[in-house]
């Protein structure tokens, strides 16, 4: 890029850099401004509605509305309403539940996918990856329908079989994706060093693989309390979960007790996101 | 890595690192798929008994008028929500991906934390601030933009729905675009830049075209939730902008038509089926080209 | 002598149609170290691993102390590996690491830290026992590796380009280590290796590979001094080739005749016959300069390297010729000028006709 400047013009080309560079770095500043600007934005727009809502949950007035003044009356009503009580733990039962399964069955797929090649690879590849694009609402109906016509009876049992049903794949493509980005020269120097493929697996590649399926097991517990459509159709009468309870709620009369649960939720979830994904990087480390 | 099952022991292995999750797919997903699909051919008799009489007609009922505009709307929903969420989301994964690397996991996690909380309870929020009493009016009364008497009706309207469709998936728009941004070779910008390319043309030219598949894959991600959204028209929609997945709903509550429905759900099954392998496809050309 | 250490008879591997390994056959002895040279895609690396088990043989046999190793998966095999980019697990701290193959053998713990010890002083490291292999430079983690392997008292070390990561100066001081670890723990090493510097530094004996054939199993100087075709004359050093026929036989003197007027003596060992098409390869340093010689030039380049200096020579049929001169007096006056006409000379000995 350099090109040969004769002597006489040398003195003011230089001149005309500096304000060339004077003139870039305005506009780079400026752009920086209205990017930084841009991105407080989003950011309002991202916390500004949780924001409204935690408020709400210490408002007086029995509307989430106008602002009346300060209480924490709906906080002894929550804690005092055994529907949400039971409903906190069925949602429990179910998540944890489902996502110990999940995790436990989707890291084996995972391992022998990645590990194996055989024939009906591509079909399980296919079948692995359906239930991740396919609306939960088609997923949901199709479950109920089955149920049905096996005459199960919906129930707890019926929302955590169909909660493992979709997490195996969620749970699988984080799993894969971390086994594919291990170099295959850690179990050749594990069965070098006298390690049969147990131990090459159970004392290298599990501990190598454990950031993937604790980031995988995350996925699938946020997606299982987080679920709403699937267990809607596949409960019963006295498995209603949190979710289920909470849309229940805003279609009769919506109170600032709503407000205070989802205040309870937000707390549990920005405390633990935050926690596990700090477990993971530590791992990581590693 | 991978290996050929050799030994018996290898197949062994496979097989049983393998069946739990082929029982789990085939009994809870394959199986339940391949019967509402023959549902979908049935007939259904008035009081919802299914009567085993193949036939086309949910497929031919499904082009009535009224079910048409339903699907055109759900499509026209979530592809607007898909290019807002285009629209503001990638400049914000372009600011991340220029922040320095200690920075930008903290705003990472700033955008993942309301990712990771329940959907219901961030469709909730909107709910609550679209009210004709809620914050969003009270705030315009405030600004003396409107007057007391003369609130708007958010509400259960389509850019209700959109605003909470945008709110939920947005994230998932910026996660992808800044991956691939993120991922994208600086050296590359330099070349350009070297090559006589001013920003904005090194941006058309050369950052673009290269995070088109997080751009692909931001909007598939916001596209497939949305088309078959269900919750979010539901709560704020108020049954004045139902979509498919509300449509398919009423079939197996009031209206008890169990076939009907499934062949809804079938139509919106294949929509997607077809997206995503559309996109694939658009991808590996992608790849291919570069 | 007893068996010898590793044997490789008739061994073959294919990859799908590619042959990475052809009918390679070798011995290498107890206590040697033994280094497989060749460039990349030689098939050196195949023959290491398939002698640590890795990958297995197409065809042929892999012997260790006259015993087949067909069929025995590598953790069952008394030899061990130091990997290209040393392999270290991650996860694990350096003592874990070093303790690992000793804790697969299920030795008794006191044994395992007693040993472990010392393999880690005799890598020069009592320290850094507690570290994770990310906490230590590339020669440290070369040096784990090192002793991560040898800790288990192997039949036979084998290294695969160890080297290869480390910058010129340590690589240059890790090469001496290796020889003297070596000789001092008196283990048969056999060291994969692109660097022919590297192998002629270190080996007792070197195998030069090509397109997954041995060429030549020799000492090193037989490999430099004797090799036997122009690959292994090329591959190893630098070497001057002129084209000629073969013009009379005079015991192991042979005439070649580059052109009607000029005749060279050289040197063979192969049966040459008279007229035959052959290559006569002299290494730079065995030509001396002088006003008239066996072949005449013009000089094209003189390059001042320390130690030498180097002239670049053209002959008349335009190929060209370097000679190599020590300095050997401080002041190397200007003896030759570029464009000098120079004649060059050899002694026949180190002049060596090739067939092929």
């Amino acid at each position: 890029m350099t090109t040969q400047i004769p002597p006489q013009t040398r003195q003011t080309q230089i001149k005309l850099d500096y304000q060339a560079a004077e003139y870039t770095s305005f506009m780079d500043r400026l752009k920086q401004w209205l990017f930084n600007g841009y991105a407080s934005l989003f950011y309002l727009f991202l916390y500004a509605p949780i924001f409204v809502l935690v408020l709400y949950s210490f408002n007086k007035s029995r509307f989430p509305t106008y602002w009346t003044g300060f209480t924490l009356e709906w906080y002894k009503i929550l804690f005092n309403d055994h529907l949400i009580g039971s409903a906190l733990k069925n949602t429990l039962i179910v998540s944890i539940s489902s996502t110990i399964i999940a995790t436990i069955i989707g890291t084996m797929v995972s391992v022998g996918i990645e590990r194996y090649r055989f024939r009906a690879k591509s079909a399980v590849d296919g079948l692995l990856f359906m239930p991740i694009i396919i609306p939960d609402i088609a997923m949901a109906i199709m479950l109920v329908v089955f149920y049905n016509l096996i005459h199960m009876d919906l129930g707890l049992y019926t929302i955590i079989i169909s909660h493992i049903a979709f997490n195996i794949s969620f749970v699988a493509i984080i799993v894969r994706a971390r086994m594919a980005s291990l170099s295959s020269t850690m179990e050749e120097a594990a069965s070098d060093l006298y390690a049969n493929e147990w131990n090459a697996f159970w004392r290298v590649t599990f501990p190598l693989l454990i950031p993937g399926i604790l980031g995988g097991a995350l996925f699938a517990f946020t997606l299982s309390l987080d679920d709403y459509v699937i267990t809607n159709f596949t409960s019963g009468p006295g498995s209603t979960t949190l979710p289920i309870r909470i849309i229940g709620m805003t279609r009769r009369n919506i109170t600032p007790e709503i407000n205070a649960l989802s205040t309870m939720m937000l707390l549990t979830a920005m405390l633990l996101v935050p926690l596990s994904l700090w477990l993971q990087r530590r791992e990581d480390m590693s | 890595m991978a290996i050929e099952p050799r030994t018996r022991r290898e197949r062994l292995t496979l097989n049983i690192l393998l069946s739990p999750t082929l029982f789990w797919l085939i009994f809870f997903f394959a199986i339940p798929l391949v019967i509402i699909l023959i549902l979908s051919f049935l007939d259904n008799s008035p009081n919802g008994r299914i009567v085993w009489n193949i036939q086309l007609d949910n497929y031919i009922r499904f082009a009535d008028q009224l079910y048409i505009k339903i699907f055109i709307r759900s499509f026209f929903i979530a592809l607007i929500t898909t290019i807002i969420c285009l629209l503001i989301g990638y400049p914000m994964a372009y600011w991340m991906a220029n922040q320095s690397l200690k920075k930008r996991n903290t705003f990472l996690l700033l955008i993942m934390l309301p990712f990771w909380t329940n959907f219901v309870i961030r469709t909730y929020a909107w709910k609550m601030l679209l009210a004709r009493q809620g914050q969003i009016n009270q705030l315009l009364i405030a600004l003396k933009i409107i007057d007391e008497d003369n609130v708007h009706t958010f509400l259960n309207t389509n850019a209700a729905v959109i605003m909470g469709l945008i709110y939920i998936w947005v994230v998932a728009m910026v996660l992808a675009c800044f991956a691939s941004i993120s991922g994208l070779d600086r050296s590359l910008l330099e070349a350009a830049q070297d090559l006589f390319a001013n920003p904005a043309r090194t941006f058309l030219r050369v950052t673009l075209p290269l995070t088109l598949p997080g751009i692909v894959s931001g909007s598939i991600l916001v596209f497939v939730p949305s088309f078959g959204a269900f919750v979010t028209p539901d709560m704020l929609g108020g049954g004045k902008a139902d979509m498919i997945g509300n449509l398919i709903s009423q079939q197996f509550g009031e209206s008890l038509d169990w076939p009907f429905g499934s062949a809804i759900s079938a139509i919106l099954m294949i929509v997607m089926l077809f997206g995503t392998l559309l996109y694939f496809r658009g991808l590996r050309s992608g790849e291919a080209q570069s | 002598m007893g068996k010898p250490a590793v044997e490789l008879v008739d061994v073959v591997k294919r990859f799908g149609d590619v042959v990475a390994v052809n009918d390679v056959s070798l011995k290498v002895e107890d206590g040697e170290f033994f280094s497989l040279l060749g460039p990349s895609g030689c098939g050196k690396t195949t023959s290491l691993r398939m002698i640590a088990g890795l990958e297995t043989a197409t065809e042929g046999d892999i012997l260790l102390r006259g015993e087949t190793m067909l069929g025995i998966p590598p953790f069952k095999r008394p030899v061990n590996t130091v990997f290209q980019n040393y392999a270290l697990f991650p996860h694990l701290n350096v003592e874990r690491n070093v303790s690992f193959g000793l804790e697969m053998k299920k030795i008794p713990k006191e044994e395992i830290e007693t040993r472990v010890v010392e393999a880690l002083e005799m890598v020069r490291m009592p320290d850094m026992a507690k570290r994770r292999p990310n906490q230590l430079s590339g020669g440290q983690q070369q040096r784990i590796a090192l002793a991560r392997a040898l800790v288990n008292r192997p039949e036979v070390l084998l290294l695969d380009e160890p080297l290869g990561a480390l910058d010129l100066k340590l690589r240059k001081a890790m090469q001496i280590e290796l020889k003297q670890l070596q000789e001092q723990v008196g283990i048969t090493f056999i060291y994969v290796t692109h660097d022919q510097e590297e192998a002629l530094t270190m080996s007792d004996r070197i195998a030069v590979m090509h397109d997954g054939n041995v060429l030549q199993i020799g000492s090193p100087e037989e490999i430099y001094e004797q090799p036997i075709n122009r690959f292994v004359a090329g591959f190893i050093g630098e070497t001057n080739f002129l084209e000629g026929t073969v013009n009379q036989i005079n015991g192991k003197t042979i005439d070649v005749s580059l052109d009607e007027h000029t005749i060279v003596k050289a040197h063979s060992n192969s049966s040459a016959h008279k007229g035959q098409k052959v290559g006569v390869a002299i290494r730079p340093e065995k030509i001396s300069l002088a006003s008239t010689g066996m072949i005449q030039g013009q000089i094209l380049e003189i390059i001042y390297i320390g130690t030498d200096t180097r002239y670049i020579i053209r002959l008349k049929d335009d190929t060209s010729v370097t000679v190599r001169e020590q300095n050997l007096n401080r002041i190397q006056s200007n003896k030759y000028q570029r464009g000098d006409e120079v004649g060059m000379n050899w002694d026949p000995a180190h002049a060596l006709v090739l067939t092929e």
